[in-house]
Parts: structure tokens; sequence; C-alpha cells
């Protein structure tokens, strides 16, 4: 559905109950007003708003398997999950994102895929099936926050072309697998290996278009908390999400995450396709996140791990709140993997801050929920607003920094609601 | 549009494809160049990005399609697909 197909039958209902009601009891009670409204509106969730080419054109669509998500865009299949999955600290796994940079996706059988694992820098070539990974590994699991490096691109302010995404190209789930440094164990590392590259099953729609592979510093990849998973919230991950096995680097954005996985290279020069050498870089120095030594450029380097971050979930912008009820703020916090440490909300601009009750602890690469009750006296706009502060000391920012690629946005949200 | 055939058959599923046929481009004077772009992907990639560029962004847009992505567009199709897009996704004029 288009925003506006619904617009006439919306302000006939509008006028019919007109004189029954207030327009402010109206604006919360008339279900109509709620399906005309755009999908995924970001002015709803406090924020600055979508381009409007971008809000005109999603609508709610749903691929298979999956629950019905906001679709961006069709092909390579881009969909973002609406922000009431986000009310738990588990993402389900028919409501995960789904992001492609490239239209060609196979389906693999998993009894038919095969891991190959080698490389200049590895000692010696293997393949894996599916049942000898399981067998021949030690399982691992972690809770871990995969979110797209430019989730929140379509609320920058100016807009930066890309996939608009609104808040939601992220998730959090249970993953587990065996560890990366297991398998890349029984290969052998060579002196001299300098980064590990991976390449998935997916490929573009013509043959001139680079294929999908990404790297990391062998420090990354030998991380134990780096996985090859099967396993996403106890079930096999679905096919938009990797089946039959993906990349999970816990506190790096998704662009590492590969999916399909099919092949992994250990290496001892900087990997330089495009992927690497020109997209999702960031102008050199402009971020505190941790440097890709062998990556950086004179002006630009990669994007490592997520900046610190919360959302709101239990209010709408305009929302109406009876005088003498609490505000409920309720929402989720997470970093790029030291946790954390406090998530303090204000009602008054920013004067002061209370810190909420966090959830329980999953882990520190995990969602991390939070809650508080904020009494209402008076009637009147409230602006609320939620920052959370990591373990490592980072806090949400104020103004948003601004790079081209449109990465990064973590800037503190700031919901008006009407207590009446 | 013919040679395009095949390059759609590598997108398996094909309910998304349906519902992908039912985004159309404006109608307008470079149209016709501008659906080149289904070769590669889906043209509410174009919707999603307006109206915020001028025509110099969408060439800059549509240059990185041919260089980076390998988009088999001619050179002199490049401007015609350019001001097709910036008039009719273009930043509005003013603003």
């Amino acid at each position: 559905m288009k925003p506006g197909d619904n617009r006439p039958r919306s302000e006939a209902r509008r006028r019919l109950l007109a004189g029954a009601a207030g327009a402010g009891a109206l604006a919360a009670l008339d279900p109509m007003r709620v399906l005309a409204a755009p999908v995924g509106s970001m002015a709803e969730l406090g924020f600055a708003e979508l381009p409007d080419g971008a809000l005109a054109e999603q609508v709610l669509y749903a691929l298979p398997g999956k629950v019905p998500l906001i679709k961006k865009t069709f092909r390579p299949p881009n969909f973002e999950t609406p922000v009431e999955y986000f009310r738990t600290a588990i993402t389900p796994n028919d409501a995960f994102f789904v992001r492609y940079h490239l239209a060609g996706i196979p389906e693999v059988s998993a009894t038919a895929w095969v891991l190959t694992v080698g490389g200049e820098s590895a000692e010696r070539e293997l393949k894996f099936t599916l049942p000898q990974l399981r067998k021949e590994l030690k399982p691992a699991e972690v809770t871990a926050v995969c979110q797209c490096s430019g989730s929140r691109r379509g609320l920058f302010e100016p807009h930066v072309p890309g996939v608009e995404w609104g808040v939601g190209a992220m998730g959090n789930a249970v993953w587990r697998g065996v560890r990366l440094r297991d398998v890349l164990a029984k290969a052998g590392i060579k002196g001299g290996a300098v980064e590990v590259v991976f390449d998935g099953a997916d490929h573009g729609a013509i043959d001139k278009t680079p294929d999908f592979v990404k790297s990391l510093p062998v420090e990354v990849a030998l991380d134990e908390n780096t996985l090859i998973a099967f396993e996403m919230n106890g079930k096999p991950l679905p096919h938009w999400n990797g089946f039959p096995a993906r990349l999970v680097v816990p506190g790096w954005t998704g662009t590492y995450w590969v999916k399909q996985l099919k092949t992994v290279r250990v290496v001892s020069k900087p990997e330089a396709n495009f992927w690497m050498s020109a997209a999702y870089r960031l102008p050199r120095g402009r971020f505190k996140t941790p440097s890709f030594k062998s990556q950086v450029a004179t002006a630009n380097e990669p994007i490592t791990t997520m900046v610190v971050n919360s959302l709101i979930t239990s209010l709408k912008a305009g929302q109406q709140i009876p005088r003498g009820a609490p505000i409920e703020v309720r929402g989720i916090a997470w970093d790029g993997g030291s946790g954390i440490a406090r998530v303090e909300v204000s009602t008054d601009l920013g004067a002061s801050w209370q810190e909420a009750r966090l959830g329980k602890d999953l882990g520190r690469f995990s969602f991390r929920e939070f809650a508080l009750s904020v009494p209402t006296k008076e009637a009147g706009a409230k602006v609320v607003m939620a920052r959370a502060i990591s373990r490592s000391g980072e806090m949400q920012v104020e103004q948003l920094i601004h790079n081209p690629a449109g990465y990064h946005h973590n800037v503190i949200q700031r919901l008006y609601v009407e207590i009446v | 549009m013919r040679t395009l055939v095949p390059l759609f058959a590598l997108f398996i599923a094909g309910g998304v494809l349906a519902q992908e046929s039912k985004v159309q481009l404006r109608d307008g004077p470079g149209k016709d160049k501008a659906m080149q772009c289904v070769a590669c992907h889906s043209v509410d990639y174009i919707q999603m990005n307006s109206r915020f560029m001028d025509k110099a962004g969408w060439t800059a847009s549509i240059n990185k399609m041919i260089k980076a992505f390998g988009a088999p567009i001619p050179e002199s199709d490049v401007e015609p697909i350019a001001a097709y897009l910036a008039q009719n996704y273009g930043k509005p004029p003013g603003n």
C-alpha cells in the first residue's frame, strides 16, 4: 500500500468522527489513521525523516519464510525490520533484516555445501562439509548484534545516496556454529599472514560486477568470538540470512558477516577488491573505532566496530499520555563489544538525566534492554531522550558526525509526547 | 530488452520479481535509456534515492554504476539518463 492510498477514506472517517470526539483524542483512537500512515516513518520515532522518495516507495512485504518487513528494494533484496520487533532483546529469525549487494543469490543445499579453507599463508588447503565441521570441531555460541554499517543512513541530514535505511537494518541473535580459529588451526597459519579473506555464494547480475569479498585482520579472525555459524536462535539460518553457514564477527558491522560462506583464504597482502578498497570506508580518524591497520589509506579507512547506540521502542512521536500516568520509556542499547554500562533518560531536553534500569545481561555483544517509568504531573509536551554509555566510556552523540557513505549514525533520539 | 531475459533468470524468487514489476519509473524523455538500470537492480533504488540529488549527484551515481560495478551503459547515455533522473527524481528547485 502506498502512503496516501487510504487518505480519502481516512479523511471521510475523520470528518464522520469529528463531531463525536476532539481532534486530539481522535488521533489516538482512529485506526484508519494508523493504516494510512507511511510505512517505517522515522519522524514517528523522533528522528529526521527519510528522503521523501524512499518513504513513498517503501511498503511492507513478506519474502518467502519472512514476516512482512519494510521493503527498501526488491532486487537485490533489502528489507528492514519494523521497530516493534525490537521490543525484546532477541530478534526473531523471520523478522531479521535482509541485506544483499548483489542480485545473484543461489539456493545453497546443506548437503552439497563445502567450505574451502586455504590461501597462500595457510599451511594446507582443506575442504569441510557441514557434518565434518560439526563432528570435528567443538561447538561455540555467542549472542551478538548484526547491524548493517548503513543502518540509519536515511536519517542523515543532508541525505547521502545508498540504501536509505531507517533504524531497523539490525538484529540480535544467538549464533551457534564453530570457531573460525579452530577451522584456521586445522589449515595452519604461516608467518607473514596479514588478512583472512571471505567469499560467499552470491554474485552480481553481470560478470563485470565485483564479487562481494571481504577480509578481516588476522587477529580478528582468530578471536574466540568469531564464528562460522549454522544456527540462529536454535534454528538453521534462514535462506535470506546466509543458509547454510555464515560468518559472525561480534562487535564488527554487518558488512564483514559474509553470508553463504564458501571460501576462507589466509593471505599475506591486503585484499584490494572494490568492497574492501573503495566501499565501506570512513574519513580517516573521524571516529574513535579501532583501526583496520593493513587497509588504512591516506584519506580513508574501513569501517570496523559499531558505535554505541540505543533505540526507544515503547513510544511514538505525538503519543498522548494521560496526566498522572507515567511515561514508560523502554528500549534497547548496544555497542561494538565492550557492553552497555548504563542508559540515561531525559524528559527536559537534556537538562537532567536519570539512569534507566537495565534488563538481563546476555553478553557484551548483545542488545541490552532498558526501562524507566517517568511520572507525569502537568499537561503539556515533553521531549523524551535516551542515551547509552558503553563500558569503554563511549556515549551517543548529540550532533551527527556526517560522512559521505552514511555510517555510524548514533545521534540521541528526541521523541516528543503529549501529557493530556 | 530481449538480452535481459537471462539476467532476470538469475533471480530465484518469482513472487518477488512479480512485485518488482509493479515498481514503475515516471514517464518522461530519457526513461527508455534509464531502463538499462534494470539489468542489475530493481528501479526502486531510484525512487529510494529521491529527491535530494541534483544532476551532478545523479551523474556521479551513474558513473559509479559503470566504473565500479561494470554496468554496460554507453558513455553517450550518461547525460540523457542523468537529465531524466534529475528532472524526475532530483532535488526540487529552490531546495
